[in-house]
């Protein structure tokens, strides 16, 4: 079997890659630990992206009649900063998360498969870039993230026809297409985390006894397992019909615009929660240690995120109140949009019980989960408000929901996710994040976010609405809207410093050691930055705060530390050269790069689209077919 | 190489016993439920919508006898996966790759079916851009065509494989992922059948 195994890679034109550091091992990585870093990198990439989009938006809206962007122009960039928000900054900052910290967090060596979660982080990257090449074709996309039919299936030529010219054709390719690219990487990630989670703890990791963070991946891997078919099914819809004359969603022939808002927020709304039960996670983690005490109400939280699991799939329409589903469905979805706000609340208690008579400390991550409790409970309340159907009539497509959504999505998702950077910071890199420039970082965010959102609801009471490229003067909407833009460079002026935070305590910073903050899970047991097979030896884990309990024993509720040695881990150095980890490859890299070949195919015609169709099968199959044939490791067989 | 090793090599020790790709495999089918779930509902919305072009419907332009007959072979192909599992697990590898090679010609002769089936209804008139109707079919069986020509190239390249004598490692298993793959889409296309071929439209 050996021989077979050989005689396959020495036919491969590609050596087996073996470097594990320098710009190839970068390319060839299925060390979940250098995937995730590589997903955050990318995903912060796109961020700053998106967040130079919005204050360009903030610009032109600063005041009345404003002139920086045309209407095009902000249609375009206004779309974009919601899909690069969406898919390329939060879904992938969650995702680096998933990869760093899960795997560790569940005692393993790696994910289940290696080399799918290469593939996840290239196509994501290659979707990232194949939307944003769309600048040179003719346009960004301009619909809108949610790209309402029938706005965006106007029909698109012949499809025999050669080339496609007409601009507004190749923007919704761009995004039907682009977002299929990435969602694919989101697809096979969460079949990856959720046999990871499933199938990969350390002995005695029972489910019961796993860390919060897990347990949220695993809630959003289900969600995006079952979520991500259905927008992929509307993406191929809508590409139907710009491209080739389908009647999905055309009224004129027949079609149901309708239809394409029901299968848009049926993945839509599982989205929202695809966002924010990974900061959920990363939150509940950081408030026990800063507060000294376990998780309060362990079961009653993973319950909750279960729930929300299940109810986030119940209340799509309450998006679409206004269309005109009648007093029935209006009512149902109306319920159920109250239900989901209970598990949610649920949460919110769970964390007051956890910081509730702890001895806290207030190191940076504390402060931003601490932030997050306060911001998304504003976001959640207002979301109780959406329910309301005759309120919704009224602010439906206003600020108000713009501020809504950035509450829950800016104080809730990314607060949690700048919490779970400051507080594994020290994991991946063996270096203190900066706390001077961290408290800097979150007050003036804080201000800053405050600042631009809050007032939103007032403008958005007064009736000015979302989407809309400028306002006249005259509605009171002037103060407000300057003190927006103003806000939203103080968010611009903090995020440069965490930027320079990290650029700083990478080359200097205060050496981590194993376990800076005193915490309570099996991560903070090995090596940081962890060694490529993270535990010489995989933890026996016989409890939920785990290291907790190696560290301490309880004296009447008073913690005293154990005697160092003492039921501690041993220092083991052996063994690490007998440990298989999984060999770098290049094929991941080659299968992804087929796809997005393949994707440019659609904007063309006859035999230029079966060219380009061909050579991205091509390039795709000799990616899947090498990958297939190689084995996971060198060393296994 | 006359049958499998018994016990799994250690590396593949997992926490529910199954193994990942396996796991793997059923989350994946989990996920194709709602894919599926959501292009025959698009189906079902529109089976009665037929725009301009009220004279192709389903009562006049489905062959029934003949997508049955093509339908019949699509299952019985089931069977043949089923006997190149046996085959694997009892190490009979000729057998194995007689049954793996069956099942992918099933599910060619399928596809054959599939296309000449398109090509008549082109020559009708019915094309993608005549209506709701005919989009949503064209979509939703072209997308189940896609993955039964996926699961033929899976037992292709498995039966090459095995005659390259390069299909060893874990032989069963892997025969029985594909297989899951393939029990899927003909259970896909049992749903199909009924919901797009014999349940009659108004």
């Amino acid at each position: 079997m050996a021989a077979t195994a050989e005689s396959d890679t020495s036919r491969n034109p590609f050596r087996r890659p073996k470097a594990t550091t320098g710009f190839w091992s970068w390319l060839t990585t299925t060390d979940h630990k250098k995937i995730g870093i590589l997903y955050f990198v990318t995903a912060f990439t796109f961020f700053i992206i998106a967040g130079l989009q919005a204050l360009l938006i903030r610009v032109q809206l600063a005041g009345p009649d404003g002139q920086a962007l045309n209407p095009d122009q902000y249609n375009q960039i206004f779309t974009m900063h919601g899909i690069t928000m969406i898919f390329l900054a939060l879904m992938p900052l969650s995702a680096g998360f998933f990869n760093f910290v899960m795997p560790l967090q569940i005692g393993a060596r790696d994910v289940a498969f290696p080399r799918l979660n290469a593939f996840s982080y290239w196509v994501f990257l290659f979707g990232g870039i194949f939307i944003y090449s769309s600048i040179f074709l003719g346009g960004m996309p301009d619909g809108g993230w949610f790209n309402y039919a029938p706005l965006s299936s106007q029909v698109g030529p012949d499809p025999m026809a050669g080339t496609i010219v007409d601009a507004h054709v190749s923007r919704m390719l761009f995004y039907s297409i682009g977002l299929q690219i990435v969602g694919l990487g989101s697809l096979v990630s969460s079949v990856n985390f959720v046999v990871t989670i499933l199938n990969m703890r350390a002995p005695g990791m029972t489910l019961m006894r796993m860390p919060v963070f897990t347990w949220m991946t695993l809630v959003t891997s289900f969600l995006m397992l079952f979520a991500m078919p259905i927008i992929g099914v509307a993406l191929w819809q809508l590409m139907f019909d710009v491209r080739f004359g389908g009647n999905f969603f055309d009224p004129s022939a027949g079609g149901d615009p309708i239809l394409w808002q029901h299968m848009f927020w049926l993945f839509g709304h599982p989205e929202v929660y695809i966002l924010i039960l990974p900061a959920f996670g990363l939150v509940s983690e950081v408030l026990p240690v800063f507060s000294r005490k376990p998780i309060f109400g362990y079961a009653a939280l993973v319950f909750s995120g279960i729930a929300i699991g299940f109810l986030g799939f119940g209340v799509w329409a309450h998006h679409m109140f206004a269309v005109g589903m009648g007093p029935v469905a209006n009512a149902a979805f109306a319920l159920t949009t109250m239900f989901i706000a209970v598990p949610t609340g649920v949460k919110i208690f769970n964390w007051l019980g956890t910081v509730w008579g702890g001895k806290l400390t207030f190191p940076t991550p504390m402060l931003f989960a601490l932030g997050l409790i306060g911001m998304f409970t504003i976001g959640g309340l207002s979301g109780v408000t959406h329910a309301v159907v005759p309120h919704n009539y009224q602010h439906t497509d206003t600020y108000y929901v713009v501020a809504h959504f950035h509450y829950v999505l800016f104080g809730g998702a990314l607060f949690g996710l700048f919490a779970g950077m400051y507080y594994f910071f020290p994991k991946m890199t063996g270096r203190m994040l900066g706390e001077k420039l961290g408290k800097w970082h979150f007050w003036l965010i804080l201000i800053g976010f405050n600042a631009t959102f809050a007032p939103m609801h007032i403008l958005g009471l007064q009736g000015m609405p979302r989407r809309v490229d400028t306002y006249p003067a005259g509605y009171g909407w002037e103060f407000w809207n300057a003190v927006e833009t103003a806000g939203s460079f103080l968010i611009a002026v903090a995020v440069l410093i965490f930027v320079i935070n990290v650029v700083i305590s990478r080359r200097s910073g205060v050496v981590a050691g194993d376990d800076p903050w005193d915490a309570r899970t099996v991560e903070w047991l090995t090596t940081s930055p962890p060694k490529p097979h993270n535990f010489d030896e995989i933890p026996q884990v016989t409890s939920r705060d785990e290291l907790w309990n190696r560290k301490y024993t309880s004296d009447h509720g008073k913690p005293i530390r154990v005697p160092a040695g003492g039921s501690g881990e041993a220092a083991h150095e052996h063994e690490a050269h007998d440990i298989h980890m999984p060999d770098p490859s290049f094929f991941p890299l080659v299968a992804a790069l087929g796809i997005t070949i393949a994707g440019y195919g659609v904007f063309t015609g006859g035999i230029a689209m079966a060219a380009i169709f061909g050579l991205g099968l091509v390039v795709g199959l000799y990616g899947f077919f090498g990958w297939a044939f190689e084995p996971p490791s060198e060393d296994d067989h | 190489m006359a049958s499998e090793p018994a016990a799994p090599t250690p590396q593949h020790e997992t926490t529910l016993g199954l193994s990942n790709e396996k796991m793997g495999m059923w989350a994946m089918i989990g996920s194709e439920c709602l894919f599926f779930g959501a292009l025959i509902a698009a189906y079902l919305i529109y089976v009665n919508a037929f725009g301009d072009a009220p004279e192709i419907n389903p009562s006049t332009i489905y062959d029934i006898p003949f997508t049955s007959v093509s339908t019949f072979i699509l299952l019985m192909s089931s069977l043949g996966v089923v006997l190149a599992l046996s085959g694997a697990q009892q190490g009979d590898d000729r057998r194995m790759r007689t049954w793996l090679l069956a099942t992918a010609l099933m599910g060619a002769t399928f596809l054959s079916g599939q296309i000449y089936e398109f090509t008549v209804f082109m020559e009708e008139g019915m094309r993608m851009s005549t209506s709701p109707f005919t989009t949503s079919f064209y979509v939703l069986t072209g997308f189940h065509g896609v993955h039964v020509g996926v699961g033929v190239l899976m037992l292709l390249t498995l039966w090459g494989r095995s005659l390259a004598g390069k299909l060893e490692r874990r032989k069963s298993e892997i025969v029985e992922n594909v297989g899951l793959y393939w029990h899927f889409v003909d259970i896909v296309w049992i749903i199909i059948f009924t919901v797009v071929y014999l349940i009659p439209a108004e």
